[in-house]
């Protein structure tokens, strides 16, 4: 070349042999990935395929688990993670859509604006800043709801939510024995407190991607129904959250996935018994708390069943959170097609 | 044309003044419509200080019953046996450490690569969106049946519960977060600057290295520091991978990570469980530490999210 500057020049062989290899090794950590997932699903199913031959279906829609007559069956497990994984959506559904439309619609920091507006500080230069601040830092507490872990959930359920909620569920349990959900008393651990703590668990997944979905409903929609003449709260609920129904409905269903697979808070609190009761106060028992409490002492019999009700965990979870993926792509591609 | 219309909305305006009640423009708590409203407001805001109710309600907790039992020989003593009293889980915090960092090391130099894959080497293609997908299912992906994975993979090819496996399990959970998270931010580095490295005739290898990498780095951090926090507090894979040991990880003098292995997290639940009233204190001073760990390192990401590059 003419005029080799010293600042751009071709590149040498050394650096597009590096260039080659790092484009390779990309390739290459990309393709892992997706080796990674196969394997990892690949190595469960191939355990489990010993205890699928010799139980069937059968493991499915048993009720007993006895290793001593080499009787297994997970109906009851089937039942306790999608019973306690329900009842924890349906509270954290609720506690979650509201939390996600109270950061939406930015309440907190209109109504701290409001306060320092009384006191004609709107504007000033360290406290004018307080609204955004404090509306940050309550999206920041949510979000560390998921942080703590579980195992801390779950410690704090046995010695202080268990005693707090006992005297309660007894008192409902005498006065409404003929209702299914009160049918039992609560003797500890139990249904309900797993789905207390379980629900505060997937509170931050539904209310973070609700909130995302909420806030990507495009502003012209809520202007021209306030230029209808509806207030907040109508055009929140007749305009807004149904425009973002497939975001937060895909939330729900991401949060449902987070609840089935949780195990620790559920090994902890739902009392790892092996019943089926509609019952609140009933302890019950998970697949995920079935796998914590059995694998760590599992023989070589016990070894391909709990391979197998690992599968059948995988395989729900699966599902779940594939069609969670899928809901919220369809929301998210929608919401381009109105802009 | 234009004075008539003035003059229309004129004498429009005029009749409608005289007619209107003033109070029907009032806001009034006893005109249903703004009562559902203020109704609603306070409904929101009483649920949202609702669900912050746990969160303080573990940590004072955690304070109250955990600060008790907090002292130096918990640092540096080994778990007390049934009806012992004092002792300290100075290896548990130890094991967290080692298997944190054994997980650490497999899935940042993976997630990153993998993100850069995502994010500059071959987003348009087609197993771009395959690993997307593997990602997303990883992310998903119940922290139990990484242990079962790690179990069957690791603890039953080397014959023995260790830390390596446990490393292993967690490294399954980190690598989704960080990926996904580092090929947000790298796609978030404004093209200009790439496109300026690649016009003075940068390699795409000196690009990402010398311009990608360096801007996006807080994000990545970011990334890095909520996976590490994520592991730090997982239990689940570690119950049957790492199981526990009363003793420090080393055989001899030397540090042996093919032996079981302490974690605060599996302390936390094996004596949650034990009717020995020392070992219940000690798990709640576990919980405090624990918790105080998890929470510094993922303040330590949020700080480092504020800092990414905007275009």
């Amino acid at each position: 070349m003419e005029n080799e500057s010293t600042i751009s020049r071709p590149p040498t062989g050394l650096e597009k042999f590096f260039n080659i290899s790092f484009r390779v090794s990309a390739y290459a950590f990309g393709w892992l990935t997706v080796i990674v997932v196969l394997y990892v699903i690949g190595k469960i199913s191939w355990e489990a395929v010993p205890a699928m031959q010799e139980h069937g279906l059968g493991f499915i829609t048993g009720r007993t688990w006895d290793a001593n007559t080499g009787e297994y069956g997970i109906l009851p497990e089937i039942w306790g993670t999608l019973y306690s994984s329900v009842l924890a959506l349906i509270i954290g559904t609720l506690f979650g859509v509201s939390v996600a439309v109270f950061l939406a619609e930015g309440f907190l920091s209109g109504f701290v604006f409001w306060v320092l507006k009384f006191f004609g500080l709107q504007y000033h230069s360290v406290l004018g800043k307080l609204p955004d601040a404090l509306e940050q830092l309550l999206k920041n507490l949510i979000e560390l709801l998921a942080a703590i872990p579980s195992v801390v959930y779950g410690l704090w359920g046995i010695f202080v939510l268990i005693p707090l909620i006992r005297p309660a569920c007894n008192w409902l349990h005498n006065q409404f024995e003929w209702i299914p959900f009160f049918s039992t008393s609560l003797p500890g651990p139990g249904m309900l407190p797993a789905a207390l703590v379980l629900s505060v668990m997937i509170l931050p997944t539904i209310s973070a991607i609700s909130r995302d979905a909420l806030v990507a409903v495009p502003p012209k929609l809520r202007e021209a129904s306030y230029g209808l003449g509806a207030t907040r709260w109508e055009t929140i609920l007749a305009v807004i959250v149904p425009t973002a129904g497939t975001g937060i409905f895909g939330a729900v269903i991401l949060a449902f996935g987070r609840a089935l697979g949780e195990t620790m808070a559920l090994a902890m609190l739902v009392g790892n018994s092996n019943e089926m009761s509609l019952s609140l106060f009933s302890p019950a028992n998970t697949l995920a708390a079935l796998l914590a409490n059995n694998f760590p002492e599992a023989g070589e019999k016990d070894l391909p069943v709990l391979m197998f009700a690992a599968l059948v965990l995988l395989v729900i979870t699966l599902v779940v959170n594939i069609l969670g993926a899928w809901v919220l792509q369809r929301a998210s591609s929608g919401m381009e097609v109105d802009r | 044309m234009v004075v008539e219309t003035g003059a229309g909305t004129g004498n429009f305006k005029q009749r409608d003044v005289s007619e209107l009640d003033l109070r029907d423009l009032e806001r009034d708590l006893r005109r249903p419509r703004t009562l559902v409203s203020v109704t609603l407001t306070i409904f929101t805001a009483t649920i949202t200080i609702l669900a912050l109710v746990p969160l303080f309600a573990v940590i004072i907790m955690l304070v109250y019953r955990g600060g008790k039992g907090l002292c130096w020989e918990i640092f540096t003593q080994l778990p007390p046996a049934a009806f012992e009293e004092g002792g300290g889980f100075g290896n548990a915090i130890v094991g967290t450490f080692v298997m944190v960092g054994i997980a650490a090391l497999i899935s940042i130099p993976f997630g990153i690569m993998g993100a850069l894959f995502l994010a500059e080497v071959g987003p348009e293609s087609r197993i771009a969106r395959f690993v997307r997908f593997s990602a997303k299912v990883l992310t998903g992906f119940p922290s139990i049946l990484a242990g079962v994975f790690a179990y069957s993979a690791i603890v039953l090819w080397t014959g023995g519960f260790s830390s390596v496996a446990g490393g292993v399990a967690l490294s399954i959970l980190m690598l989704p977060t960080i990926m996904l998270t580092a090929a947000e931010a790298v796609k978030m580095v404004p093209s200009k600057m790439r496109e300026a490295a690649i016009g003075m005739g940068a390699t795409q290898a000196q690009t990402v290295w010398y311009v990608m990498l360096p801007t996006a780095l807080p994000g990545i951090l970011t990334g890095v520091m909520l996976a590490i926090a994520r592991a730090a507090g997982e239990t689940a894979p570690l119950l049957f991978t790492a199981l526990f040991s009363n003793y420090w990880l080393t055989s001899g003098e030397q540090l042996d990570l093919m032996q079981p292995t302490a974690s605060l997290a599996v302390l936390i639940y094996n004596f949650s469980g034990m009717p020995f009233e020392n070992q219940v204190e000690m798990a709640w001073t576990a919980a405090l530490v624990l918790v105080l760990l998890v929470l510094t390192t993922n303040l330590i990401g949020q700080a480092f999210s504020r800092r990414t590059v905007q275009d």
